[in-house]
């Protein structure tokens, strides 16, 4: 029987030669990741073993959550991390003015690639499935022992073949296609399984819209999502990876729980309303205008310079609505400075939008952006539960770049075509 | 041994962010986490759960950010066991890690009211409703993660296994 391309990166790092669904495994780990929030306690579990780090070049430890540091315990579990950095000589640990958001800088920096096995104490560490990796979310425990022992357990997940048709029109991200998927399953309806996005739709997708729509498979409850290795990926990972690097392909028989078929040529652009990422809508189907207080570009879903371009192009010449806060934050230091030469930055400065140093901040309700009762944001972050971004009668409705940026613009829900 | 708790009762798609809101994130000092547990949706819980108490939930439990700190929140707040239809997958890992035992009872679930007096056999997954007399069976822990669960967490069984 054949396999698809989870089983056959988890069959490896397990040492066999075949793995089949629900089939327990302890696999050998590529990268470890945590952040600001998820180190400290990983750390403190690391240390009730007694052991060494398992090998200091595959820890990742990146403070971007409540960093630069929001209060004084943020400080705290700032120093925690840094201190375990330098004592462990972890190689990639990177601090204030070198750190990104975690799922942007990892690719960026090629500490992730195609067939690698990654897990990370952060539930978005389903990201690198774009490159073609199996990556998935953990724990602080599982995170911890994997740092002393290079190893975690998995259960083979059953798949979704996510399979793609049709041409993607120019006005559809892939947040709008991720979006539609979640509203189409539900935000369980890829719990313990993987999404493997197969097709001819494939070759649509930017990488930026890749790691868009890998990045929300937790979203739909998915373990991981996965893309083929193509010409797109190539173009990536090629000098980018400095390891050696196995690319997989499902095979021809591969088996898969369910298909699910999206046409790219029929998407229109979507919102999640509140409170989950499952409650989708076109933004065209929106009756009864929706007024807003704040737009956040940025995320780990959406921080990337294609998604800059995207809303800087549609901020030109406009300005952000008089009642509207718009809150700008490039994933990384290396898009910052791109967006600044492209004139990305000054398009939004003028445009009257606040921009700030990477962090996950708002997204997760730390800070740079917090709501009171009674606010709404647009968002092009991954999620919209109940006080995700602030008090707990505020809501967030979860967008694509150009839907953000055109919602910024005239104050309402709305999509580039409405901004004359 | 069987746990005997009320039912603090909650829906589906329980998300971590509820269980423990990011804003209480600065720490992870586990009775700390407890003072703000379920807080945005259910602000008695924290104060009026008991040591013994047992949390139910519906669909997809604990779904969302892989914040340990909820699990560790729940534990500390006195509750010995989680039962709910279905675990988001990193909760389910995360509990099992920490040594909190986590029941899937699927859709039998909703036969469990909040305010009930449940009965809980974590070794065999018996689950009695002493209010209404109902008798639920939980799916059984698979393969080594029934041998994790025994060692107390994840912590405990590398050290055994060192």
């Amino acid at each position: 029987m054949g396999m698809n391309m989870s089983e056959k990166i988890l069959a490896k790092h397990a040492g066999l030669s075949e793995v089949h669904p629900g089939q327990l495994i302890t696999c050998d780990l590529d990268m470890v990741l945590a952040n600001d929030i998820t180190a400290p306690p990983s750390i403190a579990k690391f240390e009730e073993i007694g052991r060494p780090v398992f090998d200091p070049a595959k820890i990742a430890l990146v403070p971007d959550h409540f960093q630069p540091a929001k209060d004084i315990k943020s400080a705290g579990l700032a120093k925690i991390v840094r201190d375990f950095a330098h004592k462990h000589h972890i190689v990639n640990y990177f601090e204030q003015g070198r750190v990104g958001i975690e799922h942007v800088i990892l690719p960026e920096k090629g500490l992730v690639g195609p067939g690698m096995l990654t897990i990370g104490a952060d539930s978005h560490t389903c990201t690198y499935g774009a490159l073609n990796g199996f990556s998935t979310g953990v724990g602080s425990t599982d995170l911890g022992m994997a740092m002393a022992t290079g190893k975690a357990w998995f259960k083979v997940p059953s798949a979704i073949n996510v399979h793609l048709t049709g041409k993607k029109p120019a006005d559809i991200t892939g947040k709008d296609v991720i979006l539609t998927l979640i509203g189409e399953i539900g935000v369980d309806g890829a719990l313990y399984q993987s999404l493997e996005f197969t097709g001819e739709g494939v070759a649509e997708l930017s990488m930026t819209d890749r790691l868009t729509i890998a990045n929300m498979a937790i979203e739909a409850g998915a373990k991981n999502g996965i893309f083929p290795y193509d010409d797109v990926t190539e173009a990536y990972v090629k000098g980018r990876v400095q390891v050696p690097y196995e690319p997989v392909a499902a095979d021809a028989d591969a088996v898969y729980a369910r298909t699910v078929s999206i046409d790219l040529s029929a998407l229109t652009p979507v919102v999640a309303f509140p409170h989950l990422p499952g409650n989708t809508k076109p933004v065209k189907d929106i009756e009864e205008p929706i007024a807003i207080d704040q737009v956040v570009i940025g995320s780990c879903t959406n921080g990337r310079l294609e998604d800059l371009a995207i809303a800087a192009n549609i901020f030109a010449g406009h300005s952000v609505h008089p009642r509207v806060r718009c809150i700008v934050i490039p994933g990384s230091q290396a898009i910052y400075k791109e967006a600044m030469h492209k004139g990305y930055i000054d398009t939004f400065i003028d445009a009257g939008c606040a921009v700030s140093t990477p962090t996950c901040g708002p997204c997760l309700g730390g800070y740079m952006g917090i709501m009171t009762a009674g606010e709404k944001c647009v968002s092009t972050t991954n999620r919209n539960f109940r006080g995700r971004m602030g008090h707990v009668d505020s809501e967030v409705y979860l967008a694509g770049p150009q839907t953000a940026a055109a919602s910024a613009i005239l104050g309402r829900i709305a999509v580039p075509e409405e901004v004359d | 041994m069987a746990l005997e708790g009320k039912v603090w009762r909650y829906g589906d798609n329980i998300d971590t962010d509820v269980i423990i809101p990011a804003r209480y994130l600065n720490t992870f000092d586990p009775q700390e986490l407890a003072k703000h547990c379920m807080v945005d949706i259910d602000e008695r819980f924290a104060k009026e759960v008991q040591p013994g108490d047992i949390m139910v939930g519906g669909r997809n439990f604990g779904c969302g950010s892989s914040r340990e700190h909820a699990p560790v929140a729940i534990k500390a707040s006195g509750i010995p066991v989680v039962i709910a239809a279905s675990f988001a997958r990193i909760f389910y890992r995360n509990g099992i890690n920490i040594g909190l035992p986590l029941l899937e009872i699927g859709d039998d679930v909703q036969k469990i009211k909040a305010g009930d007096a449940l009965s809980v056999d974590v070794a065999t997954g018996v689950i009695k409703d002493l209010t209404t007399g109902d008798t639920f069976q939980a799916h059984p822990l698979p393969g080594f993660i029934q041998d994790i669960a025994k060692a107390g967490g994840l912590v405990e069984y590398v050290k055994q296994k060192a």
